[in-house]
């Protein structure tokens, strides 16, 4: 098993708990906008989208590449850009009044 | 400065990235910090995307960034959608985000700039199958939400046996492939193979069942980027990748447990067929209407209201007549509350989005389990367009397919007023004890045009 393996599988499991452990006391009111909250923190896959493309090593590779960039970005923007709209959405009756 | 040295740079980026990513979650947990929380995921996000363009190995600009503009030319409009069509914009950028997952491991696969050891190849597989069966499966949901696809289960015989066999033949390939790497033939089959197996494993599942889907094919979305990491060696890819998939499995296993049902019953039950034995041997039940002027009288006679709105309210486009309703009542000095079923919507958390959406105050919409206690001391349950989440059979009823499932407990309000066109079963064509409760009053008619007829009367009376 390779090196890299073990201490990439030491920050899986981290984060795994940090994440169950986060998402825990996420109020169920904002459940919707936490899962397009974490598409668009998801797709930071698209550094590695990034670093195919730009390596230009043959067309096949390069295409892929693109492809990924195209779709990873658009959920990043779309993602942030949702969430931030639903976000807006929730008011308390309290800020209502004032 | 030298190539390890920025090396060393970019990484150091990347961790604030991470940090801001967890951050960015840690706002989440309450409406008051929550846009803080896009904010630092946007800042985490811009910086490691600028600080990705610095990476020495990027040497061709021309094609990244015209197809950064594409994605963000994709990206803008479908952040914009309607909030009713968020459920399949959801299940829509699960499919983008498995896509490039799956792809980018297609694409490392043929990169060959080192020989593929097994171990890798292993990664790889596993990877890519996960990517691939993701991205068709979220497509057919997607298509499903968006009404495109049929709602209806679609199911035949021996559907699980055929379903899991093609997952096993993925599987398969994918150990022959790291028994021998260099057999760069099977590969692209172990791909079409995944991508199918994703066509059948949501096509049989109805449209009731889309929340636990939706929430699964999320966490498989961010385990499929977390094994990208893997491959890549990239922390980031990891963290971020076990963020978004511990999400989407908790949000499956709250939804699962809202609906009483196992992973299992979930993928290979069927749930919403209608039910065969349900049309016979049923006695004549008297069942009680009333008309908007009842209702309204009812409605101004009481102290506390709980309106209980399903996705028939939201269909009907009728959350902005029913904020109107609560602004009428709240004036009258009659306290009015909402309660929210987990499973309400078509995605977790979307009833309170989209009454949210209408300026319902957010501390007026209460959970299954705060609200249920209350309900002996409510006046009135008003209940729009929801049917199965108030099913008493639940409860009671051992022969029920809902028997089990958490509900909110309407029958044990003082008046029970249901919103609904006609008698016929709800979605999962069950039939539901509560209509013919003595003290339930059937209003009979479209959600949005009885409840406009209410407000009417509630405002010309005085």
């Amino acid at each position: 098993m390779p090196a890299d393996f073990i201490s990439n599988l030491y920050v899986f499991i981290l984060a795994g708990f940090v994440g169950f452990e986060l998402i825990k006391r996420v109020s169920p009111l904002l459940h919707t906008p936490l899962m397009s909250l974490t598409n668009a923190l998801d797709a930071i896959v698209v550094v590695a989208a990034i670093i195919i493309t730009g390596r230009h090593e043959t067309t096949l590779t390069t295409t892929l590449g693109a492809i990924a960039v195209a779709a990873s970005f658009s959920n990043m923007v779309g993602g942030f850009l949702i969430t931030d709209r639903m976000l807006r959405k929730f008011k308390s009756g309290r800020s209502k009044q004032q | 400065m030298n190539p390890l040295e920025l090396q060393q740079y970019l990484d150091f980026a990347y961790i604030v990235a991470v940090v801001l990513f967890i951050l960015s979650l840690k706002f989440l947990s309450s409406p008051t910090t929550s846009r803080l929380g896009v904010l630092a995921g946007e800042i985490g996000a811009a910086l490691a995307v600028v600080v990705t363009l610095c990476n020495p190995e990027v040497t061709e600009y021309r094609w990244v960034l015209i197809t950064l503009i594409i994605g963000a030319g994709v990206g803008i409009p479908l952040g914009l959608v309607h909030m009713t069509a968020v459920p399949q914009r959801t299940a829509l950028s699960h499919a983008f985000g498995a896509l490039s997952a799956a792809i980018i491991g297609i694409a490392e696969y043929y990169v060959g700039t080192a020989p593929v050891t097994r171990f890798q190849m292993g990664e790889i597989a596993l990877e890519v199958i996960i990517g691939s069966l993701t991205f068709t499966g979220s497509l057919i949901a997607a298509g499903k939400l968006q009404e495109i696809l049929p709602q209806r289960p679609i199911v035949y015989r021996g559907q699980n046996i055929v379903s899991l066999s093609v997952l096993a033949g993925a599987l398969g390939l994918a150990v022959a492939l790291v028994v021998n790497p260099a057999n760069t033939m099977l590969f692209p089959i172990m791909v079409v193979v995944a991508l199918i197996f994703g066509v059948l494993l949501v096509t049989p599942i109805g449209g009731a069942d889309m929340p636990t889907v939706i929430s699964l094919l999320n966490s498989y979305a961010g385990f499929s980027a977390a094994l990208l990491g893997f491959v890549l060696n990239s922390k980031v890819l990891v963290v971020s990748g076990a963020l978004d998939g511990s999400s989407g499995f908790i949000l499956s296993v709250i939804m699962c447990k809202a609906m009483n049902r196992s992973f299992t019953n979930v993928m290979f039950g069927a749930f919403g067929q209608v039910q065969a034995s349900a049309a016979g041997a049923k006695e004549e039940r008297v069942v009680r209407s009333a008309t908007p002027e009842d209702a309204a009288a009812i409605l101004e006679a009481a102290n506390r209201v709980v309106i209980v709105p399903g996705y028939g309210m939201a269909v009907a486009q009728a959350q902005h007549k029913v904020r109107e309703l609560y602004d009428i009542l709240t004036k009258k000095g009659i306290d009015v509350r909402f309660a929210i079923h987990p499973v309400a919507g078509r995605m977790p958390g979307h009833m309170n989005v989209l009454l949210a959406e209408a300026d319902i105050p957010y501390e007026k919409l209460i959970e299954m389990d705060e609200i249920n206690g209350d309900f002996p001391q409510t006046d009135v349950a008003l209940i729009i367009g929801a049917n199965d989440v108030t099913n008493p059979a639940a409860r009671t009823d051992k022969s029920s397919p809902i028997f089990g499932m958490p509900i909110l407990d309407v029958d044990k309000a003082h008046t029970v007023m249901v919103i609904k066109r006609s008698m016929n079963p709800g979605f999962a064509g069950i039939d539901n004890p509560l209509y013919y409760l003595d003290n339930t009053l059937m209003l009979f008619g479209d959600a949005k045009q009885f409840v406009t007829s209410i407000v009417k009367e509630l405002s010309g009376g005085h």
